[in-house]
């Protein structure tokens, strides 16, 4: 591997990402899947950072799911996310940032497809008015909200009480960073990095002192593609397609997981459950999995912050190894245990995944 | 008085056109921006289809070339018309008063990093066609990327007919350099198994189409009609390539140690300073556009400018050394008629018969 040349491509591919000033939207089932992640993201931007990041509870879905699924047209999700846009003019913002990396391609999708198509446009911003009486307008700059913690990397890793470095034997820990399809594939220069070698997720690893792996199925879909899960007949499809990941990161030992998609984490973390119980198979150390972080929860624990708040007990795979790797302190005890000190209930213990 | 010629370029084109155009009597200066003439022939080892020297095919062109002034680290600083010539300033300092002046500024390898996915720049064992050829010129341990590799392929295709990274057309020579080179690792690595990816094989020329048939029966390559996907590092350092199968209708992987990419001709970057000095037409893909592409194929849009060589497109090397000595009469008709009355060596010898 000749890191020089993905150097070359990284500087290809950098995006103007303004330093303040956001209208925030969350994803719609990253707060089912990983609770804490958002509002992680909202600490460590608006406490740790003191920037203007604002969100308000009148935003909805933007219609991305819907849309992949064939379920509405694309003219119903333009105005869907118009609605989006004129909410956030009316705040007073320009620069919109979403949690979501399918939100982020379908924001670039219509877009695009705006500065293709004016006479679309035009209907949208009519279909927008006589549904919602709002005025249509655009942001200055979008970004995803990973590009926010890649733009502040260096601020974070400023404040670190813990780095991504194995304590024990003062090694680099060694991350798979996995990025959403939707956040550069479809449009190679919306991404940092690009498509083929996008740099978001590295450059936050590579500045919080861990090391990353290139492996062959890097690319490879996580598994959740859309069609791969929700229609159950091809769920096969979603499990071989996390399964040729694992089988392909396997050989290069990694230590976590971090990712920047709903989806990814999602089904990189479930499926390894399935993977073990069905096949007694696990990836990671002493019959632990690999665990699967975003992001956020990663600068999260690079802050210091206490590992059951970033809610990693939801997570299948169980963040253990990876907290004594970095010298994290954490208290099992409050493991299961909710904001009011009440049982939250625990999985099934498992057979084989520990 | 003769007549001066400049000629940009020292490839084949500007060398076969210089020498003979030298030997009509005209003064011949030929200018070429880095510092050894031959451009990428002179870099390469082997000649499709019969494996002829590429440096003694070099050395026939040379051999011609006395009484042509050559300035090599040369190029050109400004060109102005005037009445019927070029007042050309060269970045040596020397001013040139040009009658006709011959643009061979030939063509650039396509930058076979802009192809993301294949990894070229980034994964240790994938290399180019013109890295390959000068491995061969240098020798064996000439260049780590290529260590007794038992499993080759070669991309056809990369950087051209690929709308994608903005060529659309054949680059015309890949096809067969890629055969010629696949039986060249079958000499070198009698072992190794090699593949070709391929989309159409366009074996156009006198004995390209054996050069074909005895790949597959001599040497055994296989070929596969299919574009390769990506491109992968396996933690071993071997090759992952994708690619689609289009003939068995199914995707493919395959592990490699080399992976050859066939880069294509892109428009010579210096050649089209030269034009954008000039204001000289070009076409849509960047190449320079020919006054009439069967009548006046060496003409450009410009009076006294004339064309030879891949800078109007893609050529084979027989093409190109054609196109010189076509250059050579078209310079010579047209001077002949804006020049009447000069008295080059060639008119001297017609009065004395």
């Amino acid at each position: 591997m000749i890191y020089e040349g993905k150097q070359k491509i990284w500087s290809d591919y950098q995006k103007d990402i303004p330093d303040d000033h956001y209208f925030y939207v969350r994803s719609c089932i990253r707060q089912s899947f990983f609770p804490a992640s958002e509002a992680a993201f909202l600490k460590i931007t608006r406490q740790e950072l003191g920037k203007d990041i604002f969100e308000t509870e009148h935003h909805t879905t933007c219609g991305g799911i819907a849309y992949h699924s064939d379920t509405i047209p694309q003219e119903t999700a333009m105005t869907i996310i118009a609605r989006q846009f004129a909410l956030m003019a009316k705040y007073g913002y320009e620069n919109y940032v979403c949690s979501c990396i399918t939100s982020f391609g379908l924001y670039c999708e219509t877009m695009e497809t705006w500065r293709e198509f004016p006479e679309l446009e035009a209907k949208v911003r009519e279909n927008l008015w006589k549904t919602c009486k709002l005025e249509f307008a655009k942001p200055k700059v979008l970004v995803h909200a990973s590009d926010l913690i890649y733009k502040y990397r260096n601020l974070i890793a400023a404040q670190a009480k813990h780095k991504l470095v194995n304590v024990h034997t003062g090694r680099p820990l060694r991350a798979v960073e996995h990025i959403g399809c939707h956040y550069s594939k479809m449009f190679p220069s919306k991404g940092v990095g690009g498509a083929e070698y996008p740099y978001v997720l590295v450059g936050m690893i590579e500045a919080w002192g861990g090391e990353i792996i290139d492996y062959p199925e890097r690319r490879h879909c996580c598994g959740f593609g859309f069609r791969q899960y929700l229609v159950k007949g091809n769920r096969g499809y979603s499990l071989s397609n996390t399964h040729k990941k694992f089988e392909s990161m396997e050989p290069y030992q990694p230590d976590l997981i971090i990712t920047n998609c709903p989806g990814c984490p999602y089904f990189l973390d479930r499926w390894q459950y399935v993977i073990a119980e069905s096949t007694g198979k696990t990836y990671g150390e002493n019959g632990h999995g690999i665990p699967v972080l975003t992001y956020e929860e990663v600068a999260g624990l690079v802050l210091g912050y206490d590992p059951w708040d970033l809610g990693l007990q939801t997570h299948q795979v169980g963040p253990e190894p990876l907290l004594d790797k970095m010298g994290i302190e954490y208290d099992p005890a409050r493991k299961f245990l909710g904001k009011d000190g009440k049982d939250i209930g625990r999985p099934e213990s498992c057979m084989y995944l520990k | 008085m003769k007549n001066n010629i400049l000629i940009i370029g020292g490839g084949p084109a500007g060398l076969e056109a210089a020498s003979g155009l030298q030997r009509l009597g005209y003064n011949v200066i030929l200018i070429e921006r880095s510092s050894m003439l031959g451009g990428h022939l002179a870099s390469w080892d082997r000649l499709f289809p019969d494996g002829v020297s590429a440096r003694g095919t070099l050395k026939g062109l040379l051999a011609q070339m006395d009484g042509v002034k050559c300035f090599t680290d040369t190029e050109v600083r400004s060109i102005n018309r005037l009445e019927k010539s070029y007042n050309v300033i060269l970045s040596n300092g020397i001013t040139v008063l040009a009658d006709a002046v011959l643009v061979a500024s030939g063509f650039d390898l396509f930058k076979a990093e802009k192809k993301e996915e294949y990894g070229y720049g980034i994964y240790d064992h994938v290399v180019t066609n013109a890295d390959l050829e000068a491995w061969f010129n240098a020798g064996p341990d000439s260049d780590t990327r290529i260590d007794k590799p038992k499993r080759i392929g070669f991309v056809h295709c990369v950087g051209s007919r690929d709308e994608k990274s903005g060529c659309r057309s054949c680059s015309k020579v890949c096809c067969a350099t890629a055969v010629k080179q696949a039986c060249e690792m079958k000499q070198a690595f009698p072992d190794a198994q090699v593949y070709c990816f391929y989309m159409d094989l366009r074996m156009f020329g006198r004995h390209y189409e054996d050069l074909y048939l005895s790949a597959q029966k001599d040497y055994s390559v296989r070929f596969i009609r299919g574009r390769v996907a990506e491109v992968s590092e396996n933690v071993d350092g071997s090759l992952l390539v994708k690619a689609e199968d289009t003939v068995a209708g199914k995707p493919l992987k395959v592990t490699l140690d080399l992976l050859v990419l066939m880069a294509g001709m892109r428009p010579s970057a210096a050649g089209k300073r030269v034009g954008k000095l000039l204001e000289m037409p070009m076409e849509e893909d960047g190449f320079f556009a020919v006054r009439d592409g069967i009548l006046a194929g060496q003409r450009s849009g410009l009076p006294g400018v004339f064309l030879a060589g891949a800078a109007t497109g893609p050529k084979t090397l027989p093409e190109t050394v054609a196109e010189a000595r076509a250059a050579v009469v078209e310079i010579d008709r047209y001077l002949s008629d804006i020049f009447p009355n000069v008295k080059n060596y060639k008119t001297l010898v017609r009065e004395r018969w």
